[in-house]
């Protein structure tokens, strides 16, 4: 198997497996980063979102070979920082419902809020239009949006 | 199952479970008060405790309730009920999962009746103890215990100023008699109960350390997806695995029940796997199915008489003698769950004994459906629920459970079985397709005189348990026969027109089409009355109707009556179900290109004593949605016996971008608690299309809104 070298949260990992290999699963299965969800496989609901190289990505579509020598941030990454303002902000509009989505939500929000500070409602539109969440939790992760923007303003 | 067990009278109770060192536990149990959703849900053999509550040495209270947490907030909100009447410290309270044994009554979740079925004996459980705590104390401090209370987790002496943790108390608690009936508060005295408690299980999901059934491994596990035949009721007839098997971790391929097993090191290796296979498929006798054959027979069926379930008045008289008659025909298609975590379970079968690891709403058939698979009795089966990516209904079904019983038996190993999104699609049990013939009658004065709702669908009980005659009325006339308008003649009656199309319920079962035809109906008559459509209802309600009450506060809120520009619509609609009661008005804009935006919905609900607001308005704010992806967008087809859809593609839910504002009006009641998780669903299509016919004229008659073709 050949060996493909990338960065994960900030530590360098070696992970040997097909180089086709999404991401997703690698993430998930080989390294046991299981906050990283599938959930259409065909780059479609946004469950898998990750960063690389700080861009939202969906995992699921992106081989492992795409990876090599990149940067790589899951969910578990975002939130070791515990004083993160988007988890907070989302803790605090209670927007989970079943969760499932989340991990992916949160880190297309935090991959917007890093290109724009400040982002307008069409914007965040755009920035999370391909995120699906079947329990309906949209109109919260807009206001989480809204309350992290606020709060990073007031700071 | 012992029959002998149902002549048990089946009330609630408590008693102390002794668990040496372990604080103060009390065993109770949880009736069901509702009507199980169905007749064989209540396997109950005898009566044991199904939920738990401890107090330990540290204080620390624990609540053990077999409730599944999909989204809903239940792992929150049943310990709230119990803090309140403990006197707890909130932030002393933890939630456990239960462990499903055939013992426990029912620990099915569904049916909105998770808080409404446990509000009263929660409070009971909680202020026994509360009672137990008090009195250890008043022992202690040899005073008159009238002189004592309980705050905030501990016992207070005020006159003396003393005070002792329940961590102190609980096991000298635990050496007392069990009181029979403890006070309960009134709701002026609830300081947790009514407030927006913070979810316990917000900060695990929004670190991604939540798990999830897909997320379960055990050592030696091994992963398995599973070739399904795509048409309805097709089997295997032959298949070629040399290709499957060379894919670098793919272990071994077998034949089961429901295809050909993939059994791999890793989940994509088991996808590539499949990928590889080469089955050839005995496609059964649906092969030729299509989506225009199910409506030829719902309209086929139509013109039968149907079973009467409510009849009142003489409607045919009615008619023949009315000033004005409207009739209309309504339909509603099939519906996937599409909940976000697809269906997958984690097995391990043994000699002896068996353990799940499932995403289920419904541990109990889930555990029955194993045992029968494995050959194991029921108790040596043990399910452990794991966090739901949502529920929806659909996994009350214990199909995918039972699978990956049968590949872990026949491997001899622990197998977690994953689906795809596709097999997750395809084969889903759906949310029934329906006809409503709806008929109308209007005297000169345009007062309703007469109102006909005839449901031809086919029947979830009768389509998933053939051999068990169904008690009380047929299942797909519940939103229909309930109709809460004053009217002097009624008829409503059903034609059971069953499908090779496999269903379920799916959130608030029949409420997501009965009420489209009634509410869009009402709309009719009311604009042929040439009154208001919102003031017609009014008048169609009794005074004090809780339904009229939401209506009214709905209509407030959205400013109904006040014009808007042109290009917009305002539509209303009501409905009573799940104990609860809720009214919607909906605002569109039509583009000029034709197409619909839904812009605002206002909801206006009744659930009686709210236990957690901001879950309630969560709840409905997500019933909302999820009403809106079905009434705009929602649809499957059948072609060569095929369900044509297969991922979000083709089977789109509502994005962020159209989402409308979700406002929630919350009406103040004492009343007892009811559902909250599926009331919000049924008023949101008819709402919408009636909004639409307000701002076009135009009425939809037909789901989805959308119509892609
Ligand atoms: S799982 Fe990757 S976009 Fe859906
Ligand atoms: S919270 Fe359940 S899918 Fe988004």
């Amino acid at each position: 198997m050949p060996q493909v070298k990338f960065f994960v949260n900030g530590k360098q990992r070696t992970v040997s497996a097909d180089p086709n290999t999404p991401l997703l699963w690698v993430l998930r299965e080989s390294l046991g980063l299981t906050g990283t969800k599938y959930g259409c496989g065909q780059g479609l609901c946004g469950a898998c979102t990750v960063h690389v190289n700080g861009e939202a990505t969906r995992s699921c579509v992106t081989t492992l070979d795409l990876a090599e020598g990149k940067r790589v941030v899951t969910i578990e990454g975002l939130a070791s920082n515990v004083q993160n303002p988007l988890l907070r902000a989302w803790i605090a509009e209670e927007v989970s419902q079943c969760g499932y989505c989340q991990p992916g939500q949160i880190l297309s929000a935090a991959a917007l809020l890093a290109r724009k500070p400040n982002p307008s409602d069409s914007e965040i539109d755009e920035a999370m239009a391909a995120n699906l969440c079947r329990c309906g939790t949209y109109p919260r992760i807009r206001r989480a949006i809204h309350r992290t923007t606020q709060e990073g303003g007031r700071r | 199952m012992n029959t002998t067990s149902s002549i048990i009278t089946r009330r609630e109770f408590v008693k102390v479970v002794s668990i040496a060192g372990g604080g103060l536990v009390l065993g109770f149990y949880l009736p069901s008060k509702e009507e199980a959703l169905l007749p064989e849900m209540v396997p109950t053999t005898s009566l044991a405790p199904n939920a738990w509550l401890r107090v330990d040495r540290n204080g620390i209270v624990t609540v053990t309730v077999a409730r599944s947490e999909m989204g809903q907030g239940v792992q929150t909100s049943l310990p709230m009920i119990v803090a309140e009447e403990l006197e707890a410290d909130w932030s002393s309270v933890r939630i456990e999962p239960a462990v499903v044994d055939p013992k426990y009554g029912d620990m099915t979740t569904g049916g909105s009746r998770s808080i409404r079925s446990n509000w009263l004996p929660l409070r009971k459980a909680g202020a026994t103890a509360r009672e137990m705590l008090v009195a250890a104390a008043a022992d202690t401090w040899k005073v008159d215990r009238a002189t004592c209370r309980a705050e905030n987790g501990a016992v207070l002496h005020p006159t003396t100023n003393r005070k002792l943790s329940f961590g102190q108390l609980a096991e000298k608690a635990a050496l007392l008699p069990v009181p029979s009936d403890p006070p309960l508060k009134k709701p002026d005295q609830f300081r947790i109960v009514g407030r927006s408690v913070p979810r316990l299980d917000s900060v695990e999901k929004v670190k991604g350390n939540a798990i999830f059934g897909i997320d379960m491994t055990l050592p030696d596990m091994l992963v398995a997806v599973i070739a399904r035949c795509p048409t309805l009721g097709g089997k295997v007839k032959s298949f070629d695995a040399s290709k499957a098997l060379a894919v670098t971790g793919v272990r071994q391929v077998l034949q089961v029940e429901s295809g050909i097993a993939v059994v791999a090191e890793s989940t994509w290796a088991a996808m590539r796997g499949r990928e590889m296979l080469s089955v050839a498929w005995d496609e059964g006798p649906n092969n030729t199915l299509s989506s225009a054959d199910i409506e030829k027979i719902f309209e086929e069926k139509s013109k039968q008489e149907g079973l009467a379930v409510r009849k009142e008045g003489d409607t045919a008289a009615a008619f023949t003698s009315a000033a004005k008659r409207l009739s209309a025909i309504y339909t509603v298609p099939f519906l996937a769950h599409a909940t976000m975590e697809p269906m997958n379970c984690l097995v391990h079968v043994r000699e002896t004994e068996a353990e799940v690891w499932a995403p289920t709403q419904s541990p109990q058939w889930s555990q029955r459906a194993v045992a029968g698979v494995a050959g194991l009795p029921l108790e040596k089966v043990k399910i452990h629920t794991t966090l739901l990516g949502g529920g929806f209904g659909r996994r009350l079904m214990w199909d995918y459970t039972a699978e990956a019983a049968e590949v872990s038996k026949r491997i001899g190993r622990p197998v977690k079985v994953v689906w795809n999104r596709e097999d997750d699609m395809q084969h889903d049990y759906y949310r029934p397709a329906s006809y409503h013939r709806m008929e109308g009658a209007l005297d000169s004065e345009g007062r309703l005189t007469s109102w006909a709702h005839h449901v031809v669908a086919p029947s979830i009980s009768a389509q998933l348990f053939p051999n068990q005659p169904r008690q009380g009325p047929p299942d797909a006339v519940d939103g229909a026969a309930q109709l809460p308008y004053a009217v002097p003649n009624i008829l409503i009656d059903y034609v059971m027109a069953n499908t090779p199309v496999p269903i379920a319920w799916w959130r608030s079962v029949y409420n997501s089409q009965n009420p489209f035809a009634n509410e869009c109906f009402i709309d009719e008559v009311a604009v042929a009355a040439a009154k208001d459509p919102y003031e017609f209802r009014l008048q169609l309600l009794p005074p004090a109707s809780r339904l009229r009450a939401v209506l009214e506060l709905a209509a407030t809120k959205a400013g109904w009556g006040k014009a808007l520009p042109s290009g917009k619509g305002r539509g209303i609609a009501c409905h009573a179900c799940f104990g609860s009661f809720i009214a919607q008005v909906a605002e569109v804009s039509i583009k000029k290109e034709g197409s619909v935006k839904v812009d605002r919905i206002i909801c206006a609900v009744d659930c009686g004593q709210v236990v957690n607001p901001d879950t309630v308005k969560a709840q409905i704010e997500g019933g909302v949605i999820f009403g809106l992806t079905a009434a705009l967008k929602g649809e499957i087809t059948i072609k060569q016996g095929r369900v044509q859809q297969s991922n979000f593609d083709d089977y789109e839910l509502l994005r962020f971008d159209e989402t409308p504002t979700v406002e929630v009006h919350i009406r103040t009641s004492a009343e007892e608690p009811t559902g909250i998780g599926e009331p919000g669903v049924p008023p949101v299509a008819p709402a919408v299309c009636n909004a639409i016919f307000a701002a076009t004229g135009k009425r939809i008659r037909r789901l989805p809104i959308l119509d892609r073709s």
